[in-house]
C-alpha cells in the first residue's frame, strides 16, 4: 500500500485525459459532417438536379433589335409578378460618341454568384447544371441578394402577387418557383423546367431575330431560336465574345457578342418582324 | 397608489445620506412626470407597432423600397443604432483601463445607452424582412459565408457582453435598493433581490467583482470594434459602387463612436438637469467629454475627406453617378451639411468655450442685439417694398434683390458671430448644441451611404424616377417608433436603477478624501461655474 505512486486524484485524471483524446476522433469525426454542413452552400449542398449539362448562354448584340419579345415570352411563361422583368432589354448608352445598344439582360448565372454567397439562410445555391436557384420556401426576405448583384438581376415580391387559377395550381419546385408568393426574391432561372425536356428557354425560343443562343458547354453547342445550331467555342472565339463587366469577377455563364460585327451568318434577314412596340428601356453606364 | 406610497418612500429616504438621496430619488419616486413621460413615449412606439402590422398584412409594398432601392430607412436605424451603442464600450471600458476617475458618475449612462441601443437595433432588419415568421432559419440554416450570419453572431455576443457589463458593476446598488428601498413594489424587491447577486459587501466579494469588471472591459472593446465593422461589411461586400470600399470598417467605427459620445453629451445634460444631478456631473465631466467628442468628430471628418476626396479626383468609373448626385445632385444639400453643419460647425462649438478671443466680439457694436434686430428689420421692409416698386416704377429690380439676399445672408453672419460670445459662456449649452448636430448628422450620414449607392447601381434606369426613394408613413412610423422605444427603455432603466452609479461615486469621492484633492488625478472642480 505504501507504495502507491499514483493517488486517485492524479489517477482520474489520468483517465479523464485519455478518455478526452480517445474520443478525439469520434468527437472529430461528429464535428466534420457538421462542419461541412456550416460551411457547405445551406441546404441543397452540390445540387446535381440538373443532371450532366453546364447551361449557358450566347446573346448577339448585333441581332437585338430591342423588340421585347423574349420579354414578354418570359413574362408569360413565369407569370412574373407585375413590374419584374427577369430578362430585361436595356438600352445602353455610352459615354460620348460611341452609339447605343440593346442590351437583353437575363440573369447571369455567374459561376462566382455574389448572390450565392451572401444568401444568409442558403435560399440561393448553384446547382451543378451551373444554374442559380432560389428555394423559396426558405428564403427570408432580407434582400441582401439584390444588393449584391452587380446586374439588378433579381426582384422582390414586395407585395402578395395576383394570382391565377393556372398559377395556384401548380406545387411549388424550386424549378419554376410558382405559385409566386409575398416577400422573397425572384429572378431568371434559365427555365430548368423547359430545358429538362429538351426545350429551350422560353426567350430563346421567342427571339424572332435568334439573338438569343442556349446550349449546353459539355455538348460545346449552342441553338437559338430561329434553328440555328453553332459550334460554341468557335462562336465565341471568332465573335470576339465577352462577358458583362468580367473585371467583376462574377464569372457569368452569359456571353456577348458586340453590336456592330456580324459573326454570324443570318440565315434570312428578319426583314418583316411582326411583335412590335416594347421599347427597350434606356439606359446610361 | 400615490400618497401611501409617497409616505413611506419617504421614511425610506430618510435612512439614506445625502448623496444617496439624490441619486435614488428618481428609482424611488414615481411621480405624474413618470407615468406621463411613460405614456408618451409609449404612444409613439405604439403607432410604429400599428404601423408594421399593416407593413405585415399588406407586405414591404407599403414601404418606399422597390427593386432598385431595396433597403431604406429600417437598414439606415440599424446603422444608425448599432453606431450609438459604441459609446458604451468606449466610455467603460477605456476609461476604465486607462485609470480615467472622473468617468464614475456616466459610465452607467453610457453603458444604458448601449443596452437600449442594440435592442432597438437589432430590431430593425426583422422588421426589413419580407419573411419575419422564418428568421429562425438564420440559426436553423445559417451559412457563415454571408455577412448577415457576421452581423448575427457579433451583435448577439455584443448583446450580451454589455448586459453582463451593465449587471456587473449594478450588483451593489442592486443590493442597496434591496436593502433600504423595502417597500417597493413586489416585482421590483424581485429584480433588485436577483440582481443583486446575494452582494453583501465583503472585501472578497469587491475584489472579485474588480476583476470580473476589468476583464470584462478588455472583452468587451474588440467585440464592439468588431461590430461596427461587420455591419459596415453589409455594404462593403458587395461589388456596388459607392459600398465597395475598403475603408469601411474604421469608417464605421469612427462615426459610430462619435455619434455615441455626443449622445452621452446629452444623455449626461437631460439627466443632470431632470434628476438634479449637478453636484455629479459637473462642468469638468462637460469639459472632458466634449474633447472626447472633438476628437472622433475630427477623426470621421477626416475619414469623410479620405473617402470621398480620393474617389472625387478621379470622378470616374462607376462611382460617378453615385458621386454627381451627392455633390451637385438630388443630396447636394444633404451631404453638405452633414458635412459642414453635422461635423465642422460642432467641432468649432466644441472649441468655443477655450478660445480667448471670442469675448472681444461683444464689444463690436454692430452684434449686439439692438443693431441686428434694427438691420434685420430695414432689410424686412425693403424686401417686401421690392414686388411693389418693382410694378410702380417698371424697372428690373434684379440687382437690388440680389444685393438683399446677400444682405440677409451676412446679417445671418452676424447674427451667428453675435451667439458667439453667449454661447462662449455657456459651455454646456455650446456643447449640448454640438452633440445634437453630431446625432442627426449620424442619422442623416447613413440615409447618404446608402440611398445614392442604391439609386445608382452599374446599370440605371433611364427613366431615374423608377429608381428614386422616396419614404412612406409606415417606414416613418416606425422610425419614430424605434427612436421612442429606444428612450422608453433608457428612460426606465434610469427609474429601476440609479442612473449614476452610487457605490462607485461614493468609492471614488473616499478615494479622493484619503488622497487628498492634489493627489487625485482629475480633481472635481470645487464649484460649477454658469451653465
Amino acid at each position: 500500500m505504501g507504495e502507491r505512486k499514483v493517488g486517485r486524484r492524479e489517477f482520474l485524471k489520468l483517465v479523464g485525459a485519455g478518455a478526452a483524446i480517445s474520443i478525439v476522433p469520434t468527437v472529430g469525426a461528429k464535428l466534420a459532417p457538421l462542419a461541412r454542413s456550416i460551411f457547405s452552400r445551406g441546404p441543397h449542398p452540390g445540387d446535381t438536379g440538373g443532371g450532366n449539362h453546364r447551361w449557358l448562354m450566347v446573346i448577339d448584340l448585333a441581332r437585338c433589335d430591342g423588340c421585347g419579345a423574349c420579354t414578354k415570352a418570359c413574362s408569360a411563361m413565369h407569370m412574373a409578378p407585375p413590374g419584374q422583368e427577369w430578362i430585361k432589354v436595356y438600352n445602353l448608352e455610352h459615354e460620348g460618341l460611341a452609339a447605343s445598344h440593346y442590351f437583353p439582360r437575363p440573369c447571369m448565372q455567374c459561376d462566382n454568384p455574389p448572390c450565392v454567397n451572401v444568401c444568409p439562410v442558403g435560399a440561393s445555391y448553384k446547382r451543378s447544371d451551373g444554374i442559380v436557384l432560389i428555394d423559396q420556401e426558405i428564403c427570408i426576405g432580407c434582400r441582401m441578394c439584390l444588393a449584391a448583384c452587380p446586374y439588378s438581376a433579381r426582384y422582390f415580391n414586395w407585395t402578395e402577387p395576383p394570382h391565377t387559377e393556372q398559377e395556384l395550381s401548380q406545387s411549388y419546385s424550386v424549378e419554376t418557383n410558382l405559385p409566386h408568393r409575398k416577400g422573397v426574391a425572384e429572378k431568371c432561372l434559365f427555365c430548368p423546367a423547359l430545358t429538362s425536356q429538351g426545350m429551350l428557354p422560353a426567350c430563346v425560343s421567342a427571339c424572332p431575330t435568334g439573338a438569343i443562343f442556349f446550349g449546353d458547354e459539355n455538348e460545346n453547342a449552342v441553338t437559338n431560336g430561329v434553328g440555328q445550331t453553332l459550334q460554341l467555342s468557335e462562336l465565341l472565339h471568332e465573335g470576339a465574345a465577352h462577358r458583362h463587366m468580367e473585371e467583376l469577377g462574377t464569372e457569368p455563364r452569359v456571353w456577348y457578342l458586340p453590336p456592330r460585327t456580324q459573326p454570324t451568318s443570318m440565315p434570312n434577314e428578319p426583314s418583316e418582324i411582326l411583335i412590335s412596340g416594347a421599347e427597350g428601356v434606356r439606359v446610361k453606364i | 397608489m400615490t400618497s401611501i406610497f409617497r409616505d413611506s418612500s419617504k421614511s425610506v429616504m430618510g435612512s439614506l445620506n445625502a448623496q444617496e438621496k439624490v441619486l435614488l430619488r428618481p428609482v424611488m419616486e414615481w411621480g405624474r412626470g413618470f407615468y406621463l413621460t411613460v405614456g408618451g413615449l409609449a404612444a409613439i412606439a405604439a403607432v410604429g407597432v400599428f404601423a408594421y402590422f399593416t407593413q405585415l398584412r399588406d407586405g414591404l409594398a407599403v414601404t418606399g423600397m422597390r427593386d432598385t432601392v431595396s433597403w431604406g430607412l429600417y437598414i439606415i436605424n440599424f446603422v444608425f443604432f448599432i453606431g450609438i451603442s459604441h459609446v458604451g464600450a468606449l466610455l467603460s471600458s477605456i476609461l476604465r483601463l486607462t485609470g480615467a476617475q472622473w468617468r464614475h458618475p456616466i459610465t452607467r449612462m453610457a453603458e444604458a445607452i448601449t443596452f437600449a441601443a442594440l435592442l432597438m437595433g437589432a430590431l430593425m432588419p426583422i422588421v426589413d424582412l419580407g419573411r419575419p415568421e422564418r428568421v429562425l432559419n438564420l440559426i436553423t440554416n445559417g451559412r457563415l459565408q454571408s455577412p448577415i450570419l457576421w452581423d448575427i453572431l457579433s451583435i448577439t455576443t455584443y448583446l450580451t457582453g454589455s448586459v453582463i457589463f451593465l449587471l456587473l458593476p449594478l450588483i451593489p446598488d442592486m443590493a442597496l435598493l434591496r436593502d433600504k428601498f423595502a417597500n417597493a413594489p413586489a416585482w421590483r424587491r424581485w429584480i433588485y433581490k436577483i440582481f443583486s447577486f446575494g452582494w453583501r459587501g465583503t472585501p472578497e466579494q469587491h475584489a472579485r467583482l474588480e476583476r470580473s469588471m476589468n476583464t470584462m472591459a478588455i472583452l468587451i472593446l474588440p467585440i464592439a470594434v468588431m461590430v461596427h465593422t461587420v455591419v459596415s461589411w453589409i455594404f462593403a461586400m458587395t461589388l456596388r459602387p459607392g459600398w465597395n470600399s475598403t475603408i469601411f470598417g474604421p469608417y464605421f467605427v469612427a462615426g459610430a463612436l462619435a455619434s455615441g459620445a455626443a449622445s452621452v453629451v446629452l444623455a449626461m445634460a437631460v439627466f443632470r438637469k431632470m434628476y438634479h444631478l449637478d453636484k455629479f456631473i459637473t462642468l469638468d465631466h462637460f469639459k472632458k467629454m466634449a474633447v472626447l467628442v472633438l476628437t472622433l468628430d475630427i477623426l470621421y471628418l477626416y475619414l469623410n475627406i479620405s473617402e470621398y476626396v480620393t474617389l472625387a479626383y478621379k470622378m470616374q468609373g462607376p462611382e460617378k453617378a453615385e458621386l454627381g448626385e451627392l455633390f451637385t445632385g438630388r443630396f447636394a444639400g444633404m451631404f453638405w451639411t452633414t458635412q459642414i453643419v453635422g461635423l465642422i460647425v460642432p467641432a468649432c462649438l466644441l472649441v468655443l468655450p477655450s478660445i480667448k478671443a471670442v469675448t472681444g466680439l461683444s464689444r463690436i457694436r454692430p452684434l449686439r442685439p439692438l443693431p441686428l434686430a434694427v438691420g434685420g428689420a430695414i432689410l424686412f421692409a425693403i424686401s417686401l417694398a421690392t414686388p411693389f416698386a418693382q410694378s410702380f416704377l417698371g424697372t428690373d429690380l434684379s440687382l437690388l434683390i440680389a444685393v438683399l439676399r446677400v444682405g440677409v445672408l451676412m446679417l445671418a453672419g452676424l447674427a451667428v458671430l453675435s451667439l458667439l460670445p453667449w454661447l462662449q459662456a455657456r459651455p454646456v449649452t455650446s456643447f449640448v448644441i454640438a452633440s445634437a448636430l453630431i446625432v442627426v448628422q449620424a442619422w442623416f450620414k447613413r440615409f447618404l451611404i446608402v440611398v445614392p449607392v442604391m439609386e445608382n447601381p452599374f446599370i440605371t434606369e433611364g427613366n431615374a424616377a423608377l429608381s428614386l426613394y422616396r419614404p412612406t408613413w409606415v417606414e416613418w412610423a416606425i422610425t419614430a417608433g424605434a427612436m421612442a422605444g429606444f428612450l422608453l427603455i433608457y428612460f426606465l432603466l434610469s427609474r429601476l436603477v440609479p442612473i449614476v452609479s452610487v457605490w462607485e461615486t461614493a468609492h471614488a469621492k473616499s478615494a479622493e478624501t484619503v488622497a487628498g484633492p492634489a493627489h487625485s488625478p482629475l480633481p472635481v472642480p470645487t464649484s460649477s461655474p454658469e451653465v
